[in-house]
């Protein structure tokens, strides 16, 4: 039967602003269906959100949500889940909000491990300021600020999340759909830091550049480009050259953050009963 | 035993009511995304000069739907439903 989307939208906001085929719409889809999966209360839920084309997101969701400066929508999420820890604190940003001017905060949140839901939209530029090439632009790729191709390596925002600690990774892509709504429900479950990247579509900024402005064609290259994490276990280095590995990348049970600072009051607390 | 549980589940099945898939067309922004991903070709993009993106999907062959639901879940636009 067909998803309610309605009684999560504020539908005086629609139709929304993003593209025609653009992949943002999909991901929020698929979060969407995982809140209402978790069964959370409106009220128990805040979608924080940067700068660019995914921060219109809380706009259109309506749940408690939060707008934020560039790339520092985690540190907002942070004090926001440590004033309350009983809500459910889901980020989502682009590849320039997290990994080129939020970068810094990235990676110590991923430390921090504190339990929070971050949801990455990858799509390869930055759609909303006029197709300057992001952190995450593929090698060779044309974007406005390099017209005859990138010569930067493209980082990548899950390997980068493992290594800075992040509890649960995983990557899906926007051609599918459903392994979206499942990592991200699995994220949701998760106690610690959960980074889902979604590998998305931008058919007008980074397609139209690239011979791939039509979004169909744009889908198919990005679900071409995703190896599943256990086929890609059989692939040399050489073949995986250019493409990104999808799935659930890490899963690991670690210290949370709120519930040891929990403890730390506490200790704080009986010390200075002591005294 | 088994043979029974197999026919009632086919019973059940044809119980169920056919697919009706629904078009919200101001939301359509004509991305064609949906016309390509059906499995058994349901729906159609039809030009229409009276909107700033050109065209509109149109349902063409409501029979031949499964109910994959496909469609639905990778409509950018929240634009198409699927009962």
């Amino acid at each position: 039967m067909a998803f309610n989307y309605e009684y999560y939208l504020r539908m005086d906001k629609m139709p929304h602003m993003w593209c025609p085929g653009c992949g943002i719409g999909i991901v929020v889809k698929a979060m969407l269906r995982a809140i209402d999966k978790m069964g959370w209360s409106k009220d128990d839920v805040a979608v924080v959100s940067g700068i660019g084309c995914t921060s219109r997101t809380p706009g259109y969701v309506d749940f408690n949500t939060l707008h934020t400066t560039h790339g520092r929508a985690l540190t907002f999420a942070t004090g926001l889940k440590l004033a309350r820890p009983d809500k459910h604190v889901i980020v989502i940003s682009g590849d320039g909000d997290a990994a080129a001017i939020g970068g810094n905060h990235f990676l110590h949140a991923c430390r921090r491990n504190i339990d929070l839901t971050l949801i990455v939209v990858n799509n390869y530029i930055y759609g909303m300021t006029g197709g300057q090439a992001s952190p995450t632009t593929p090698f060779g790729a044309r974007a406005s600020t390099a017209p005859y191709g990138a010569v930067d390596s493209p980082l990548d925002i899950s390997r980068v999340a493992i290594a800075a600690g992040a509890s649960y990774v995983a990557r899906g892509t926007v051609a599918q759909g459903f392994m979206l709504e499942k990592f991200i429900y699995n994220g949701f479950k998760h106690k610690g830091f959960a980074v889902i990247e979604a590998m998305s579509t931008c058919p007008i900024q980074y397609g139209r550049r690239n011979k791939l402005s039509d979004p169909v064609q744009l889908l198919k290259w990005v679900k071409e480009h995703g190896v599943p994490a256990k086929k890609a276990e059989k692939m040399s280095p050489e073949e995986l050259e250019g493409k990104f590995i999808t799935g659930e990348l890490h899963n690991q049970e670690r210290v949370e953050y709120t519930e040891e600072y929990e403890l730390v009051r506490q200790r704080a607390q009986e010390a200075a009963g002591a005294r | 035993m088994a043979e029974t549980a197999t026919a009632e589940k086919v019973a059940k099945k044809k119980e169920k009511p056919a697919p009706r898939i629904e078009v919200i067309d101001e939301f359509c922004k004509g991305c064609n995304i949906c016309v390509d991903i059906c499995p058994t070709n349901v729906l159609e993009m039809k030009p229409d000069p009276t909107r700033w993106v050109g065209a509109v999907v149109v349902v063409t062959r409501p029979e031949a739907c499964t109910r994959c639901m496909l469609c639905e879940i990778h409509c950018p636009d929240f634009a198409i439903k699927v009962y």
